[in-house]
């Protein structure tokens, strides 16, 4: 039975990684992109890691396995988050068409006091 | 049922590594470049993964470990880069 979950859950998690992967060419900008790559990779981890957790019985290794989910859930977002950070503010373009750029908003109606922080 | 599995968990990943590597040589800037290489880390990992589930062999998932910290650090090293350097 555990064996049926586990075969699920690698089968899910390549999946979604692969989806992520296509993400990454059909997007045109690079913070769609990062969010394409990111959101769905986790989810990824999270279910091959956890499909093998469950094939394998060994305390040491399931330990390990959880490290890296725990891990990769806290290193995650936050490297996405400086990507985005550090390309918006290098300047780079975004397209507009499915969606409002509200920090550009936000930094015109403050000046500059905020820009460069 | 496992082996299957791991079958088709392996060309899903080695055509996800596929579209990863070519965007990766083909992107322009050096941020598409960190975001298809932090994507291809997570493949890495998943892979591993994977082939500990096929073989049941731990001897990798100290690779795990170290793979999934040092992508982080790597990713936090080039997003200083470009704050500092532009895209």
């Amino acid at each position: 039975m555990s064996e049926a979950i586990a075969s699920v859950m690698l089968v899910t998690g390549s999946l979604l990684a692969f989806i992520a992967a296509v993400g990454l060419i059909r997007f045109h900008d690079v913070f769609s992109r990062m969010q394409a790559a990111s959101k769905p990779a986790t989810l990824g981890i999270l279910l091959t890691l956890g499909g093998a957790a469950l094939v394998i019985d060994r305390a040491t290794a399931v330990a390990k396995l959880t490290l890296v989910i725990v891990l990769q859930f806290l290193t995650g977002p936050i490297g996405a988050h400086l990507i985005g950070r550090a390309v918006y503010r290098a300047g780079a373009e975004m397209e507009l068409e499915s969606g409002i750029d509200e920090l550009a908003e936000y930094l015109a109606s403050t000046e500059d006091e905020v820009r460069g922080v | 049922m496992i082996t299957v599995a791991t079958n088709i968990s392996w060309f899903l990943l080695s055509a996800a590594a596929l579209i990863c590597v070519t965007r990766l040589l083909r992107a322009r800037t050096v941020a598409n470049r960190i975001v298809a290489l932090d994507l291809l880390l997570v493949i890495l990992v998943s892979a591993l993964a994977v082939y500990t589930a096929q073989t049941g062999d731990p001897s990798f998932l100290n690779v795990l470990v170290v793979v999934a910290l040092l992508g982080f650090i790597g990713t936090a090293l080039v997003a200083a880069f470009i704050e500092r350097k532009g895209t």
